[in-house]
């Protein structure tokens, strides 16, 4: 009871606390409010399933998930580098870069564009991830079919966006390219690559996460003994379920990272875009 | 229209490129088995065998046409081998979590839009609850849920109702900010009450944007459906026959199953812009 009545109340007081850093926090509040919401959610998620006595079986405490993820840190290394190395890292290299290079293919022909931008916005919208049987099939349970899978996912939003992003600039700054006698190549170089940027990492954005997804999802249909999926779907079965959280988080954070990445990048490439500055 | 011949083009390429792939894919079966049988295979033939295996690694175009139509229109709905069966299942968690998701996203984006505290606290969170590869949680939720005596379509609706939420709380919070600030000031002289305000300017204004959100948030509900099946199958669904195909080799019956959700995906979004062009034109707000 105690547990319930003091979460309680330390969830009044941290919303007190940020409805004041709200009208008086000045610049800083952005980033002080935000955790102190994140770190209340953690306190009242412990203090309730201490106070109900909630089986770990369902739902373990933050402190239980805190220690797994202390003590089995070499298997959670281990899984991490299967599957974000191997699997969805190479996926991602692979099928980003080969759709730019697509995209840069079919540049040449309106008519392809045409064509390809509806049906690519229809297959970008599509179930891609029920492909994983079929790669593992293809290609064996190792990092490869995991990398076919994140291939397939990634392919058809970075399609799209840098399909987009090439038809970006506008008549007039063509036209000068072309009083300037600049080459299909020039062109590309100088205007279009650099107007299609942040088209470009918008499609890289997307994809961070669907990586991701696609690498741990299909390791559900079978792998070697190690992965994150792995790993998920047999401590479930063995309803160790702070393992399973301590994958999520170790997921949770390796995602945000990998967004944050892209997104760092994205200021460094496109910081003459208007949305970029301050 | 004009884009109906570019669209064809692209679509004829594809199943020309799957129908090579195929017999690329499925030729190594076809000499193994007249290796087998002491014959040799003329090119003609091999086309031929590579067209209509069993189990064959990539399934011809035709041959999953085929499967789809005996497994819809020839089988009895009924039937747990039909592939309208296993939709209609898929279907319904699908719309369960949907409906949730535009729920929880409409009900997170008008707090957001009104209360500072919410935008700056949730906000974030909500973002970044999104990097967060959440079908991998998908079988862990349906076996927590599980042991709480959930009802197994309500399983398979909370994962599509947290894949759904996000698209609408972004646009919603995006449409409700949408009316500019010479629009809210003359609210303003009318002296408006802020409920008016909310029904009478910021709701219709919003429109546009919920519709573009809900067409994405339906498709990546019924993505969370299909994985939620997954570690659901005793009770059908697309998903379910997707990983009963994969146990069994069964590649025709895996290709059928990712087409019907491909089909079923389509159907959602195509229903939702309808739905869309009526609403728009009745508010006068069609381009």
């Amino acid at each position: 009871m105690s547990w319930i009545a003091l979460s309680l109340i330390v969830w009044a007081a941290a919303f007190a606390l940020n409805v004041f850093l709200v009208r008086h926090g000045g610049r800083s509040a952005a980033y002080v409010v935000p955790v102190i919401f994140g770190l209340t959610i953690l306190f009242i998620w412990e203090g309730m399933v201490r106070g109900l006595n909630i089986s770990p079986v369902l739902l373990p405490p933050p402190s239980a998930i805190g220690a797994a993820l202390a003590s089995k840190t070499h298997i959670l290394w281990t899984d991490l580098v299967q599957t974000f190395f191997k699997g969805a890292l190479t996926g991602y290299v692979m099928g980003c870069g080969s759709a730019i290079m697509v995209a840069l293919l079919i540049d040449r022909s309106p008519f392809l564009q045409r064509g390809l931008l509806p049906v690519g916005n229809f297959i970008a919208a599509l179930p891609i991830v029920g492909l994983a049987p079929i790669m593992v099939m293809w290609f064996g349970f190792d990092w490869q079919s995991k990398a076919a899978v994140v291939v397939a996912m990634v392919f058809f939003p970075m399609l799209v966006n840098t399909v987009q992003g090439l038809q970006a600039t506008d008549a007039m700054q063509r036209d000068l390219m072309r009083t300037y006698a600049a080459s299909y190549g020039q062109t590309l170089r100088y205007l279009r690559l650099p107007a299609a940027m942040p088209f470009i990492f918008n499609g890289l954005k997307i994809s961070t996460t669907l990586a991701l997804i696609g690498a741990i999802v299909a390791e559900f249909f079978g792998s070697p003994i190690k992965g994150m999926g792995f790993r998920i779907s047999t401590e479930v079965g063995r309803l160790a379920l702070d393992m399973v959280w301590a994958e999520i988080t170790v997921a949770a954070l390796l995602g945000s990272a990998f967004y944050g990445l892209m997104a760092l990048l994205e200021k460094r490439a496109t910081f003459w875009h208007p949305s970029q500055r301050k | 229209m004009r884009n109906i011949l570019p669209i064809l083009t692209v679509v004829a390429g594809i199943v020309v490129l799957w129908y090579a792939l195929a017999v690329m894919l499925n030729a190594p079966w076809a000499y193994a088995q007249a290796k087998r049988a002491d014959t040799t295979l003329s090119f003609g033939e091999m086309v031929q065998h590579t067209m209509a295996q069993d189990k064959p690694r990539l399934p011809a175009p035709h041959q999953v046409a085929t499967e789809i139509w005996e497994t819809t229109a020839e089988k009895k709905i009924t039937s747990k081998r039909s592939l309208i069966y296993h939709g209609w299942i898929t279907l319904r968690a699908t719309l369960l979590g949907f409906a949730f998701g535009t729920a929880l996203g409409i009900g997170l984006a008008v707090s957001i839009v009104y209360f500072r505290v919410m935008d700056m606290s949730v906000m974030p969170w909500i973002i970044a609850s999104q990097t967060v590869p959440i079908l991998a949680i998908a079988p862990m939720i349906v076996v927590v849920l599980a042991a709480l005596q959930v009802n197994d379509i309500v399983a398979k609706g909370v994962i599509s109702m947290y894949l759904s939420f996000f698209p609408v709380v972004v646009g919603m919070v995006k449409g409700l900010r949408s009316p500019d600030a010479m629009l809210l000031d003359q609210m303003k002289t009318y002296s408006a009450s802020a409920s008016q305000t909310f029904w009478k300017l910021r709701l219709p204004t919003s429109t546009p944007y919920l519709f573009a959100s809900l067409k994405v948030a339906v498709a990546a509900s019924l993505i969370g459906a299909v994985v939620a099946e997954l570690s659901l199958s005793q009770n059908g669904g697309l998903g379910a026959r997707l990983l009963a195909g994969s146990y069994y080799g069964q590649t025709i019956q895996i290709w059928s199953a990712l087409l019907s959700a491909a089909t079923l995906a389509a159907l959602m979004v195509i229903t939702l812009g309808v739905l869309e062009k009526m609403t728009l034109k009745r508010m006068g707000m069609a381009q």
